[in-house]
């Protein structure tokens, strides 16, 4: 499909923008134009949403170009209903973050450049389907992430940007040298390897990948299908980093406590987005065999991440904290929804429509985890700056009789991330739990534990801070100014459309949802 | 043959005979009263003019002849030896002549010249007796060399010791020449080559042996043989040590690498790696070994640039040894370019000993300190010599060690000198260092607090300039050289 | 016409020779007219240049009765080389343009190093390589022993030393296959031709290609180069692991690899599960690798980490040698010209930009500096040049690590793996000296000099540093942008160089060389 290239746009766009803000010389002018290209960019991401032919799951918007002959490497971009949704997940979270971080003075037009880059690796990540410049992005966006919190963060903030940047990097490092194996494995003779993750799912589907691996890759004597499942154990590991996937979440609350608000809800709302879009671009597509061979270790460390970070979350004193643990456990349903649908389902009655369902919610959930947690971390950021940087959960008490509004919208917020009908968090859960049941009702039954922990951990968040006898040393606390009131008012409204309606996302991503479950041979 | 084609053939000995004669006769009678720089260039300049003419004599008309049996001998290339030991003796005259250490200009230059004369018949030797006459005629006038400062002590301690051994290396040199006139009944070196054929190597001809290669070994100051080098290279006057180093050494190679290589055909041996045979070539090789390892090491512990030099003479031996061991013509021809490069190197490097000693009263390392900055012209002088003698490419040194060790490794079949070359590379590697101690002082030290900048008369300048022009030039062109020595070596083919 | 980047760089050594004394300015403009001409010489000939060709350059008997020639050529790979050579010297002279200090010598020498390095990567007569190789040995040593810092004395004095063991050994090796072939030449093209007896090149092999890798930063001969890279000034650092570590890579390839290939092969007994001197070698790299990047994480002089870390990128270099695939050998080529430009940068920040205003290196020192807001300049480059040492994607080193670790995979899984790790150690150490030196807590906005580090600087406290000159950003944004150019379009280079392996002088690889 020949055109406009208007990903390579979507991309680029926000690179220039920080490209020239990073020049800019002064405060308020590099506040306006990185806001400017950011808006630019969510009408780019809305505009796609719209000429997107819904019907049509597969790819659109392609484009490609040679790159790099010798090494396979084509520039090859198109978004599905998955991609599009990560972009307009991206589009939206990127102005809010903008639009809360007017309180950052100290080298302020590089913040913003940094953001808009950002952005654009994360742009880049979600549309490229070639390994060589996926690959570039996702290791890129690491970049100015780190130097967010790097620069910008809390007093913790060189072991937590370190810790952050050192696990991705392990993650990522894996991932490459799997793929540099498979890249080998997939080479003719005196010709290049694959690197395309459409062509790659293709011989995958068709079963030509292990026997590949076993055929160019000896090492130590393993079989073939031992291989794979090395390779697989090296892209998994990138991925489970960056989600998290227990136990390797260990950098996440701290990176999330210490990087400055705005930060944190890029952090949580977008980048936590990249290690399940790769599970669902990648991992499944790719190594089909070793996830259902793997099935039930890794439904284990789903419920297991599940449950313990809801318990973490109950014990943290820290409300950045409690949220961070709160968002491994809302990924951890969407790992629990990719792991349950890789399995032929035999003893299932339909299965196909249970895995689509899973899929859905799966989709759903990261699209409003995204949107939810973001919003609470900007809530949590509004009460950071009335109290002075205070943010423990003990320092509060009863605040909701000095600012209403503000307890009503948070409380919102949270019952949408506790999962309360009507709110966008219960559509996805919702989904991914009627796909999962039939398919792995164990698993599913296990992670029920965890909705309860969390449903406490928020009824306690509620209480301890907005009810209960009023702290003294707050009754002068300021509510929602109106200009913040503008700004939360946006994601709320969401956060009822889509619970309400969740056929806005849901005929969008269907499609694609039922293809890639057609696709998926067990 | 009849005197008159004897002199034909002798005329360049002859010619500077007559010139030796006639600085004496000049300086004695006309230039007496004059101040000894003066003396120093009018006579140098009339030795030189006669050592030219006495190069130009060979160049212009080149002979082949074999006066009486091997008395001498002239081809072209004793001839090519002849003109380089000529311009080294031209060299080292033109660096004598802004020295001050003595007053007696004339005998001097007389006793250089005679020295020079002496080296020429050497080259031309080619039997016993004529070889132990012209050696000793070299040698003497070389002891007088040396101790020709009479201001200074260690001249003459460095005299006394050099006569000392060399008297004695010559009783060996001669008892050795003796016992093989004993053995072959013959004098010449063809002759003494033809009755050795096919002999058993029995005792009487080993001990013969042995002494020759001592009474050798003396002269291009080998170890175990070299005691003497480093006391007289530091006590004697600089342009003295400076001829000793470069055209007694020219000189001594070529008559040692002849009568080892055309005498000693049927004692050769086997050096070869795992294969062991008696003759000369192991007793050299081991010779060879002990020099490079001694000269190297020895020269890394010296605080005086004379000393160094001495001891890196020795290791440089060791080097050019291994040309002769190859006992092949591409040997002769590595020898050959070796020994005249390193004569021009060394000569060069004596000279701006010299320089320094005058400026600054000693040859200390640490009297070089920021050399650079006293005197750039010497200083880059010097940085040509010292990496050439480290051999460095594209400097003259580089290409010879190349093409010394290229010979040795190629002699024998199947690498079987290899060892020989390994352990030569090996120890130039190490000899790196102190040569760059002396770099390290001329270029990176500061010069002492107040110290002017050296007045070094443009004569010297040049003299050196040109040395290290020739250096790089014979580096970067080496084949040229090379190909006159093949040639001369080719055309004495049977 | 290449043969002129040589010429240039000598004629500017005779020029600098010429000049007047004291006149600093006129000699650096000297040097960098050279450079600036020999790298736009490289530029036209790589342009000019028909992949998959061996263009000779000049071809003229020297030494006749020896076979010797004075022939120069290129392929891809020497011309690779050469462009990056090109680069290195604009670069250097870019970040030495403050040298006041006896500066005609300084760009004289430089001049003269500069001309061996291209003589070195120009040349097929293997005798003329070595001449070149060893004419770089000497002006290394005086430019670190004169201009140099912290023990510039010892660490002069050692690289020389190393440098020297190393061509002794390759001199061995050339002299025996000199007359082991009898074939009176030392054309590269001629004696990969010879049949070399097996016995032979299994000895002649480790002989000559360890005495390359001296110099290419082999451990455990690796010793030289941090010590090397910390006492040059910055110039030399720049050069040293930007050209002259290359030059043993080089002769590696061209050389030992290609000459006695043999070598590669098995031996008839494992010793410690290693079968073959290229066993031997890879495993050497590979400690290299992780060694060099573990030493890098603990140290306390900031250039003493960016010593280290050229060890370990250079391990990458011989590891991709040994894969002995097309895929590992175009990577290691190619990381020979990224590590080239890359660490160049590195050097030239902590060389130029920090250490010749703060005057220290300590990243303890440093620390309290807080250098990211009082040279952001200098924070921002080093940042991206740090990203680029980390083998970030969109940066030459990525392209060229993946192609290594793709050929490491074939023939070397574990090493691919172990690899890895030295990768993380290598994102590890980066990260630390980043943070210590540029995003260190200050004492103030105000006051960029602490009282320490003011006496250590000679300043007064709170007196702020010299902004970063012009020169300077011109030679980062010019080694910045060769980096991201080759990180995104590595065609640039990779059509280049892998058409050269596809020449006879490789036909061993697809003999398979090596089981």
């Amino acid at each position: 499909m020949s055109g406009f290239p208007i990903l390579s746009v979507l991309t680029l766009l926000p690179l220039l923008g920080g490209i020239m803000v990073v020049g800019l010389p002064d405060r308020k002018l590099a506040r306006s134009f990185a806001l400017g290209f950011s808006f630019l960019s969510l009408a780019q991401a809305l505009g796609l949403w719209h000429t997107f032919k819904a019907a049509n799951g597969g790819l659109q918007f392609v484009e490609r170009a040679d790159w790099i002959p010798s090494l396979g490497v084509q520039y090859f971009v198109g978004v599905d209903g998955l991609g599009l949704l990560m972009v307009l997940l991206t589009a939206i979270v990127v102005p809010l973050s903008l639009l809360v971080s007017g309180r950052v003075s100290e080298r302020a037009p590089l913040y913003h450049a940094l953001v808009l880059f950002l952005q654009a690796g994360l742009f880049g990540t979600f549309t490229a389907l070639n390994f060589f410049h996926w690959f570039l992005f996702w290791e890129l966006s690491l970049i100015p992430a780190f130097l967010l919190v790097r620069l910008w963060g809390g007093p913790q903030r060189a072991p937590a940007a370190t810790q952050f940047f050192i696990y991705t990097m392990v993650g990522s490092v894996a991932m490459l040298l799997a793929f540099l194996a498979i890249f080998l494995a997939t080479s003719k003779p005196g010709g290049a390897g694959v690197f395309d993750f459409i062509e790659l799912g293709k011989l995958a589907a068709r079963g030509a990948l292990n026997p590949a691996l076993a055929a160019k890759l000896g090492w130590f004597e393993l079989t073939g299908r031992q291989i794979a499942s090395v390779i697989f154990g090296g892209v998994l590991l990138g991925f489970a980093v960056k989600v998290p996937l227990m136990p390797f979440h260990t950098w996440l609350p701290a990176t999330y406590a210490e990087a400055p608000t705005p930060v944190t809800m890029l952090l949580t709302g977008v980048m936590s987005k990249m290690g399940v879009y790769g599970f669902l671009r990648i991992l499944l597509p790719i190594f089909p065999e070793q996830i259902q061979w793997l099935r039930t270790p890794l439904l284990a460390l789903a419920v297991v991440t599940i449950v313990f970070s809801a318990c973490a979350a109950f014990a943290q004193r820290d409300l950045k904290r409690i949220l961070a643990y709160s968002s491994i456990n809302h990924l951890g349903y969407c790992l629990l929804g990719v792991f349950a649908v890789a399995t032929a389902g035999a003893n299932v009655l339909a299965p196909a429509v249970e895995k689509a369902a899973a899929l859905n919610g799966v989709l759903l959930q990261m699209f409003n985890h995204g949107l939810t947690a973001a919003t609470l971390f900007m809530f949590v950021g509004f009460l950071e700056h009335r109290s002075g940087g205070l943010r423990g959960l003990n320092d509060f008490g009863g605040i909701r009789k000095v600012a209403p509004v503000f307890c009503g919208l948070m409380g919102i917020a949270l019952f949408s991330s506790l999962g309360l009908p009507g709110l966008n968090g219960f559509v996805g859960e919702f989904l991914i739990f009627k796909g999962v049941f039939p398919l792995a009702m164990c698993s599913a039954a296990l992670s029920v534990i965890g909705i309860l922990v969390t449903a406490i951990v928020i009824l306690t968040m509620l209480q301890r801070v907005f009810n209960g006898p009023l702290n003294e040393k707050w009754s002068k606390l300021p509510d929602l100014t109106l200009a913040e009131r503008a700004l939360v008012v946006i994601p709320i409204a969401l956060m009822f459309v889509l619970g309400l309606w969740p056929r806005l996302i849901l005929d969008v991503i269907n499609p694609t949802v039922v293809q890639m479950v057609e696709q998926l041979k067990f | 043959m009849n005197y008159s084609q004897l002199l034909k053939f002798a005329a360049p000995e002859t010619i500077v005979v007559l010139t030796a004669l006639a600085v004496l006769a000049v300086d004695l009678t006309s230039l007496r009263g004059l101040e000894p720089r003066l003396r120093f260039i009018i006579g140098g300049m009339l030795a030189c003019v006669g050592c030219a003419a006495a190069a130009v004599w060979m160049i212009v008309m080149p002979e082949q002849a074999n006066a009486f049996g091997g008395m001498l001998v002239v081809d072209p290339l004793t001839q090519l030896v002849k003109v380089a030991l000529l311009g080294l003796t031209v060299f080292t005259i033109l660096i004598s002549i802004e020295s001050n250490f003595t007053q007696h200009v004339g005998e001097y230059l007389a006793l250089i010249l005679l020295a020079t004369v002496g080296m020429m018949f050497l080259v031309s030797a080619e039997d016993l007796l004529m070889v132990f006459v012209s050696l000793e005629m070299t040698s003497l006038s070389l002891y007088i060399l040396t101790a020709f400062n009479k201001r200074n002590i260690k001249s003459a301690e460095a005299a006394l010791k050099y006569f000392l051994f060399g008297g004695m290396s010559a009783a060996f040199l001669l008892f050795g020449l003796s016992l093989i006139y004993g053995l072959s009944g013959a004098t010449n070196l063809g002759g003494i080559a033809a009755a050795l054929q096919g002999r058993k190597l029995d005792p009487l001809l080993v001990v013969a042996l042995v002494m020759v290669v001592i009474g050798f070994g003396f002269k291009v100051a080998a170890v175990p043989f070299h005691l003497w080098a480093p006391d007289a290279y530091e006590g004697a006057p600089t342009p003295s040590a400076a001829f000793i180093a470069s055209g007694s050494k020219v000189a001594s190679f070529f008559i040692f690498a002849k009568v080892m290589i055309i005498g000693f055909a049927g004692a050769t041996g086997s050096g070869a790696f795992g294969y062991y045979e008696s003759g000369w070539v192991p007793m050299i090789a081991i010779v060879a070994v002990l020099s490079m390892v001694l000269g190297n090491l020895g020269a890394i512990v010296q605080g005086n640039v004379k000393r160094l030099l001495a001891y890196s003479a020795i290791a440089h031996g060791g080097y050019a040894l291994l040309g002769m061991l190859a006992n092949s013509q591409q040997g002769v021809a590595a020898l050959v370019y070796y020994v005249i490069t390193y004569g021009m190197t060394t000569l060069g490097a004596f000279g701006v000993v010299a320089v320094v000693e005058q400026a600054t009263g000693d040859s200390k390392l640490s009297d070089l300190s920021g050399l650079c900055r006293r005197a750039p012209v010497v200083s880059v002088c010097m940085l040509v010599f010292m990496l050439s003698l480290a051999g460095i490419p594209p400097l003259a040194g580089f290409f010879g060690k190349f093409y010394v060790f290229l010979a040795a490794a190629a002699a024998v079949k199947n690498l079987g000198l290899l060892w020989l070359v390994v352990f030569a590379i090996a120890m130039s590697a190490v000899s790196l260092y102190y040569y760059l101690q002396v770099m390290k002082r001329i270029y990176i030290s500061d010069p002492p607090a107040g110290a002017p900048r050296m007045r070094v008369a443009w004569l010297t300048q040049a003299t050196l300039a040109v040395l290290a022009v020739s250096v790089v030039l014979l580096g970067c062109f080496p084949g040229w050289l090379v190909g006159l020595i093949e040639r001369a070596l080719a055309s004495l083919a049977p | 016409m290449l043969a002129w980047t040589i010429y240039i760089s000598f004629l500017g050594v005779l020029v600098l020779m010429l000049l007047p004394k004291g006149n600093a300015s006129s000699a650096r403009k000297v040097a960098m007219l050279s450079a600036v001409t020999g790298l736009l010489v490289a530029l036209a000939g790589f342009f000019q240049f028909k992949a998959g060709e061996l263009v000779t350059v000049a071809k003229l008997p020297w030494v006749p009765s020896l076979g010797i020639e004075y022939h120069l050529a290129a392929d891809g790979i020497s011309l690779t080389l050469v462009l990056l050579t090109g680069l290195a010297a604009v670069g250097g002279i870019l970040f030495s343009w403050n040298i006041e200090h006896r500066a005609k010598e300084f760009f004289a020498f430089y001049l003269a190093l500069i001309g061996g390095v291209y003589g070195v990567f120009l040349s097929f007569d293997l005798f003329l390589l070595f001449v070149f190789y060893e004419i770089a040995i000497v002006p290394k040593y005086f430019i670190i022993a004169i201009w140099g810092s912290t023990r510039k004395e010892y660490g002069a004095m050692k690289l020389a030393l190393y440098s020297f063991i190393g061509s002794a050994m390759v001199l061995v090796g050339l002299i025996a296959a000199y007359v082991v072939s009898g074939a009176r030449t030392f054309n590269v093209v001629e004696l990969a031709k010879y049949p070399f007896p097996h016995d032979f090149q299994m000895w002649a092999f480790p002989l000559v290609f360890v005495g390359f890798a001296i110099l290419a930063g082999l451990w455990p001969f690796h010793t030289w180069a941090p010590t090397g890279h910390v006492a040059a000034p910055t110039a030399a650092s720049m050069l040293l692991a930007g050209v002259v570590m290359k030059l043993g890579a080089y002769g590696c390839l061209r050389v030992a690899m290609t000459i006695f290939p043999q070598g590669l092969e098995n031996w008839q007994l494992g010793v410690l599960g290693l079968h073959s001197w290229r066993d031997v070698i890879a495993l050497l790299s590979i400690i290299g690798i992780v060694y060099g990047a573990l030493v890098a994480l603990v140290q306390k002089d900031f250039k003493f980490v960016i010593g280290y870390s050229s060890v370990s990128h250079m391990g990458f270099v011989l590891l991709g040698l040994m894969t002995l695939n097309t895929i590992g050998l175009s990577g290691a080529v190619l990381q020979m010209f990224s590590h080239g430009i890359i660490a160049g940068l590195l050097f030239a920040v902590v060389g130029r930009m920090v250490y010749e205003r703060t005057h220290t290196r300590e990243l303890s020192v440093l620390e309290g500096m807080n250098l990211g807001k009082a040279m952001p300049f200098a924070a921002v480059t080093f940042v991206i040049a740090g990203a680029a040492s980390m083998g970030l994607p969109g940066f030459s080193g990525f392209v060229a690590e993946l192609q290594v670790l793709i050929g490491a995979w074939q023939t070397y899984p574990t090493f691919a793996v172990l690899a890895g790790v030295g990768i993380v150690v290598g994102v590890a150490y980066t990260l630390r000296a980043m943070q210590k030196a540029f995003f260190g807590e200050s004492v103030g906005p105000s006051a960029p000099l602490g009282a320490k580090a003011a006496k250590l600087a000679g300043s007064e406290p709170g007196a702020p540093f010299a902004t970063i000159s012009v020169p300077e950003r011109l030679g980062a944004v010019m080694l910045i942008g060769v980096a991201v150019l080759i990180g995104l379009y590595p065609r640039l280079l990779l059509d280049v160089i892998l058409p050269s392996f596809d020449s006879p002088l490789f036909d061993w690889l697809r003999k398979g060389g090596a089981p």
